[in-house]
């Protein structure tokens, strides 16, 4: 919420001239007021995400709760939303634990790996009209790059713990993650030849001119959802973590704050996830009535509610059917959509 | 090992792969309780089980020796922990036989109607957790829902949830009233629904039948050769149930269906215990209608005395052939007493079933055969 209040000040509203003019008078290189809104901007984002993350959880174990014939957490503030809080805090104090057969320093570096990507794609994301930190011409080839960059996090992950539960995590989590991102991307350049740019702002505007992607592309919205979810190791694609056979995958041997760092990653994932659908698909913060803003976070919120839902209701897939899935269906019917997109646009 | 693995090719230059040794338990989320399996995997692929028992031995065989014949009703309830009622049923019946002690029909016909609503209890139990075994959280907590009732059902008539201690020799411990009877029936009235909602949930789902169909397939000559029973026996094609072919209590008298399937892996299993829910939810519907008035505890010596020989009951239970052998010396506590148990031997089919599936598919196949550590151990 701090974002939308403050950031269309900061992003060419008044306040900002008016602050650079400030600057300017004052004396000081126009670089240190760069590097301030710069920092502004990072918190912002940070704060968002955090916030986001800490809802999305709860979300997460409320909505299992419902959906299983179970209340979810009721004790810990109203509708027990700090039970988030309290769960970070515990996690939080616990003792840091490194295994004696750990790779050391592999071992504490591969949750960063993940997490920093995670926070840096949110900086081509466009909350609103101008709301956007920066709007970069690649945008989407950028998230891409990003997202992709969570598999040596989770091999770095899986071959420094030392056990052979997480090696065997990792290597699911490899495997999957590179043969979803090629239908991922696929799903996504339908849209790109749609609009004609790479740019996720003007996406969206192309959206708010003509009519939303789905409508357009349907095909592709579904392969983007299945794909999406894959990368997320979201149920029924949660083989890297698969708890029944793999004890926790590559998070095996992770405790404490490295843990919750995993942890943090992949709901901020699954947040990323849903806002680049809701950017492509779903038309962005355009819409009616409601500010920008409050349409784009309910536009996300519906990817996160589908995301959910197929988690509580499907059991897993297996390794193989896992990748002839990827290769054999997906795969296939991405391009097809693509060629036929590219078909039609050139028509 | 005696699988070879493929050599495996790169620019003309064979790659060197080996196999890695993982140790599944005894502390892991899917072995069930404590069993450690030892797999040998080469990547995904299993190349080997080996299974070691032993982490739940609580001497029950040899602390059987040292107890009268009553005191060890109790301990029966803690080999199949989710089949107190058969265990205890397998181990009155012997004794009764032993003695040619007439029990009284209504004992019998409660009887029945605790195994079946056993049954009914543990088959709820395998259900939620094959299917967490799958990677589906939520049939697990719908199928306990269902379980909770059944579970006061028992706590009613015997003061406990799981070890009830209810079973007696020459009848059972305590009568069954009408208030709860009208409960079962109301909650036989409500099973269809329930059983259908597990259908919607997980039977009819794709990935389900994708992860089960063709999985650890056992045939009907090497399942018999192993001595499986149950569930397990009869989803490869046997229809074979200590119920029709070796009738004990009243059930000659009910009617009902021997659940089979022929196709003798992990969906068949599935299949054929779905349908043995169906199967029990009627028989205990037939015994409460035909339930006669009189003593629910018959007659039976005070002190009771084997006489010298060699004895063996055995029910059906939920899991397969629940045996009690006996060898009597004459004293009040047994010689020895032997406990066949069916997880047992249908542990030794796991390797079997195991090799060449893949890491997912353990889980499954363990899933389906429905293992109880405590029954395995003893």
């Amino acid at each position: 919420m701090a974002l939308a209040l403050a950031a269309p000040a900061l992003a060419g509203g008044n306040l900002y001239t008016r602050a650079q003019q400030l600057f300017l008078d004052l004396g000081l290189p126009p670089w240190i007021f760069a590097i301030l809104v710069a920092a502004v901007k990072v918190a912002l984002i940070l704060v968002f995400i955090l916030l986001n993350v800490l809802f999305l959880i709860w979300l997460e174990r409320k909505l299992g709760g419902h959906l299983q014939n179970r209340l979810g957490p009721v004790y810990t503030g109203p509708f027990g939303l700090l039970q988030t809080v309290a769960d970070a805090l515990k996690v939080l104090v616990k003792e840091d634990v490194i295994p004696a057969a750990a790779d050391r320093w592999a071992f504490i570096v591969a949750p960063f790996i993940a997490f920093v990507p995670a926070l840096m794609i949110w900086l081509v994301v466009p909350f609103g009209p101008g709301l956007q930190a920066r709007d970069l011409s690649i945008g989407v080839l950028y998230v891409a790059a990003l997202s992709g960059l969570i598999i040596p996090s989770l091999l770095t992950a899986g071959w420094s713990s030392g056990s052979k539960w997480s090696l065997l995590g990792a290597f699911r989590a490899g495997a999957q993650l590179i043969s979803y991102e090629v239908p991922l991307l696929l799903a996504q350049l339908a849209v790109v030849v749609w609009a004609g740019s790479l740019s996720l702002n003007d996406i969206v505007r192309a959206q708010q001119q003509g009519t939303w992607f789905i409508l357009l592309q349907p095909v592709g919205f579904i392969v983007y959802l299945i794909a999406a979810i894959a990368e997320l190791n979201r149920t029924p694609f949660d083989l890297p973590e698969a708890e029944s056979e793999l004890v926790a995958g590559f998070n095996t041997e992770y405790s404490g704050f490295r843990f919750a760092i995993f942890f943090l990653t992949e709901y901020a994932n699954l947040l990323t996830s849903s806002a680049i659908a809701a950017t492509l698909f779903l038309g962005g913060w355009s819409g009616p009535w409601l500010p920008p803003f409050v349409w784009f976070l309910l536009k996300t919120y519906v990817f996160v509610f589908i995301a959910m839902w197929v988690r509580f209701t499907l059991p897993r897939l297996r390794v193989d059917q896992l990748m002839n899935f990827a290769w054999k269906l997906l795969l296939p019917v991405a391009l097809l959509n693509v060629v036929v997109t590219g078909a039609i646009v050139a028509l | 090992m005696d699988t070879q693995i493929e050599p495996r090719t790169a620019g003309g230059e064979e790659i060197h792969t080996e196999e890695i040794m993982v140790n599944m338990g005894p502390q892991h989320p899917s072995t069930h309780g404590v069993l450690r399996a030892v797999l040998t995997l080469d990547g995904e692929r299993i190349t080997g089980v080996d299974c070691d028992i032993g982490y739940l031995h609580r001497c029950f065989e040899k602390v059987s020796e040292k107890l009268t014949y009553p005191q060890i009703i109790p301990y029966t309830d803690r080999a199949d922990y989710l089949g107190g009622m058969t265990n205890e049923l397998a181990f009155v019946l012997t004794v009764e036989q032993a003695l040619g002690i007439e029990v009284p029909r209504r004992a019998q016909f409660i009887r029945v109607i605790m195994s079946e609503l056993q049954r009914i209890h543990s088959h709820l139990i395998w259900f939620g957790t094959f299917g967490l075994d799958l990677g589906a959280t939520t049939p697990f907590l719908y199928s306990f829902r269902d379980r909770e009732v059944i579970s006061d059902f028992f706590e009613e008539v015997s003061g406990a949830r799981m070890m009830y201690n209810y079973m007696r020799v020459g009848g059972v411990r305590n009568d069954i009233t009408a208030a709860w009877v009208e409960k079962v029936r109301e909650f036989l009235r409500r099973f269809p629904a329930y059983l259908q909602e597990y259908d919607d949930l997980l039977t009819g789902n794709p990935i389900l039948k994708a992860r089960t169909r063709g999985i650890g397939r056992i045939d009907a000559a090497t399942a018999i050769a192993y001595g499986a029973s149950g569930p397990v026996l009869r989803a490869s094609g046997v229809a074979y149930d200590l119920r029709k072919n070796d009738p004990y209590l009243v059930y000659d008298e009910l009617s009902f269906e021997v659940a089979t399937a022929t196709e003798g892996d992990v969906l068949a299993r599935y299949r054929v215990r779905l349908k043995e829910m169906r199967e029990s939810a009627r028989l205990v519907q037939q015994a409460l209608e035909g339930l006669p008035e009189g003593d629910f505890l018959g007659k039976a010596p005070r002190i009771i005395k084997l006489p010298p020989g060699h004895y063996y009951g055995h029910v059906e239970g939920p899991r397969g052939e629940v045996g009690c052998y006996i060898v009597s010396d004459g004293d009040r506590r047994p010689y020895r007493l032997h406990w066949r148990a069916p997880s047992f031997v249908h542990l030794q089919l796991l390797p079997i079933m195991a090799k060449g599936h893949f890491m997912g598919d353990m889980v499954a196949i363990i899933g389906s055969i429905d293992i109880v550590m405590g029954e395995v151990d003893r």
